[in-house]
């Protein structure tokens, strides 16, 4: 850190002179965060690269290079295609319903209609709550025979079914849990943007005579764009990074109906102690949120482009 | 939140305004219809977890039955430790870097901010595998730095606080510098003075997300020491209570509670927080 210097003209000309002085300061500033970022994300990220292409470790023999034996491997698994497949049918339940929700939600919530800040309050609760308390209240939610989603079936008529122990259901029923723990949280930035919006665009759309569906449609639809694009962004990540309901619900069963890529990382990690495995998995997923970054900086650059 | 909106010329009237105000009270009641019904589970004999009846006795056994079966204080103070450790960190070391990134044209300061951002995509939560091996090097298992440590360093935190500080003006801080201040003592007198709501905003976010957070802690901690009562939730609802829902209802309000209470009575300031943290 610097020592306290009187300002003189003299000082500042001297600092001029030497740049590397401001240079020196700066990267002292950042040097505590560096470290810790060199090493719990770009070291970690470089070492899950170089022992993607060497066999665990084990006792009797340590890591060899195998090239890219371990991606072989993962293409050769089909449980990583079910994990692939459930992460993608996971992603495209979630991702399309839980903004439209938001977004409706939004549009509710910002008409002044009664008690709507009990509303607010009710759609937004879900997201201060801890995940995996959640997902043992909703484990409970679909339990067989005495949950309530089985006592309000048999209310109407309806035989009890196991809809976390069928490989039909059990990935739908993850699917809800995530989109009711998501919607509200990405309400909130809907209802922001909507009261971004200049009241007098409302008025003269009326006195044009437009509709309430075209206003929308025409209107705050495309001045809620940026908002979608952050939310979806947001969403896309969550649906690759969010397991906790998975471990506590599933445990990506049955019959990896309900694996996802994380949880299978995980699996391979930490239950089976295949190292090598999982980073090689790891690198997959980390290119896939590469690549969602790198869209997403495109669309960005091409809408900055053509405003 | 009571701004004049643009759909308000558009507000609906009459029937539309009933059949709208039905419609998000409905989904309302469906948002939270989980949360009552764990409630009701809790703070009623096992007999009724799942019978509704108006007479059902009220009690709190489940509570008492579910503290007192799991080291749940342990787990609380675990917590708190950890979500404090965290934050403190976050505070302090995102405050320096987002200085140094907002305010001084530095070399290879371009090169450097890439390398934060890298944080964004490439998250700690991915990486749990590689950072199991390096806390194992450190010999650091199974204990609250471990689970804090790959989080402190947050590149969201310091992209926030250089958002905020680029936008303190540079007459501020020139003239704090006439009068003799150095570089940390103008950061702590003119730009966190200034930054303080972002900080309200930020703090309260990365408080729920830890407090909530399970993924890594569970891989990290092995004992009751360590543990925080996400993980010691779990490991209780999995093993030691076979099904009975009326305690793990209870248990799980119980570490849900500290947060849905402060939610409740600082609405306003939690949706504007995450408002403010999430709108970049």
């Amino acid at each position: 850190m610097r020592t306290e210097a009187p300002a003189t003209p003299l000082v500042l000309v001297a600092r001029s002179i030497r740049p590397s002085s401001t240079t020196v300061h700066a990267w002292l500033l950042l040097l505590p965060a560096m470290t810790l970022l060199a090493l719990f994300t770009h070291w970690p990220a470089l070492a899950t690269f170089i022992d993607s292409f060497f066999s665990t470790p084990r006792p009797k023999r340590g890591a060899t290079f195998v090239g890219l034996e371990n991606y072989r491997q993962i293409i050769d698994d089909p449980i990583f295609w079910q994990a692939l497949t459930n992460n993608l049918l996971f992603a495209i339940g979630t991702i399309p319903v839980s903004i439209g929700l938001a977004l409706l939600m939004a549009v509710w919530v910002n008409d002044r209609i009664a008690g709507r800040t009990l509303v607010r309050m009710a759609y937004f609760t879900p997201t201060v709550l801890p995940m995996i308390a959640v997902a043992n209240i909703w484990l409970f939610f679909y339990t067989p025979q005495y949950g309530l989603l089985a006592q309000l079936l048999s209310a109407f008529g309806g035989a009890s079914y196991n809809w976390l122990g069928s490989k039909d259901t059990a990935l739908l029923c993850v699917t809800i849990v995530a989109v009711w723990k998501e919607a509200g949280f990405f309400m909130i930035f809907y209802l922001a943007a909507l009261q971004q919006i200049a009241p007098s665009l409302g008025e003269a759309a009326v006195l044009e005579g437009a509709s309430r569906w075209y206003f929308f449609r025409r209107v705050q639809f495309p001045l809620l764009m940026p908002t979608t694009l952050f939310v979806l962004v947001n969403a896309v990540i969550n649906a690759f990074r969010t397991v906790d309901h998975i471990i506590v619900m599933t445990r990506g069963g049955p019959d990896n109906a309900t694996s996802l890529l994380l949880f299978r990382i995980y699996e391979l990690g930490f239950a089976f102690w295949d190292t090598s495995a999982a980073a090689a998995l790891t690198m997959v997923l980390l290119t896939g949120l590469g690549a969602i970054a790198l869209a997403q900086y495109i669309f960005l650059e091409r809408r900055i482009h053509y405003r | 939140m009571s701004m004049r909106a643009a759909s308000e010329a558009y507000a609906p009237a009459g029937a539309s305004r009933l059949l709208e105000t039905v419609a998000a009270w409905m989904l309302a009641g469906l948002w939270i219809l989980p949360l009552l019904y764990a409630l009701w589970t809790a703070f009623h004999p096992g007999e009724y977890s799942a019978r509704f009846e108006m007479l059902a006795p009220v009690t709190l056994d489940n509570f008492t039955r579910a503290w007192s079966s799991a080291p749940f204080a342990r787990y609380f103070l675990n917590t708190f430790v950890l979500v404090t450790l965290i934050l403190s960190g976050q505070l302090v070391l995102c405050t320096l870097a987002a200085y140094a990134f907002a305010r001084s044209n530095f070399k290879g300061s371009n090169v450097a901010f890439a390398l934060v951002l890298v944080q964004l995509m490439i998250m700690p939560d991915v990486l749990i595998v590689q950072n199991y091996k390096t806390m194992s090097l450190l010999g650091m298992l199974d204990s609250i730095p471990a689970i804090a440590l790959p989080y402190v360093a947050s590149a969201f935190g310091i992209f926030l606080l250089r958002q905020t500080f680029k936008t303190v003006p540079q007459e501020l801080d020139e003239a704090a510098r006439i009068e003799g201040a150095g570089a940390v003592q103008t950061l702590l007198r003119v730009y966190v003075p200034l930054a303080k709501p972002v900080y309200l905003a930020y703090g309260l976010v990365s408080v729920s997300y830890h407090w909530n957070n399970f993924l890594w802690p569970l891989i990290v901690t092995n004992s009751v020491e360590a543990r925080p009562l996400t993980v010691g939730l779990q490991v209780f609802a999995s093993t030691d209570q076979g099904i009975d829902w009326s305690i793990i209802c209870a248990a799980t309000l119980m570490t849900s509670a500290p947060l849905l209470i402060a939610f409740l009575l600082f609405q306003r300031q939690f949706v504007q927080s995450f408002m403010r943290v999430g709108i970049r």
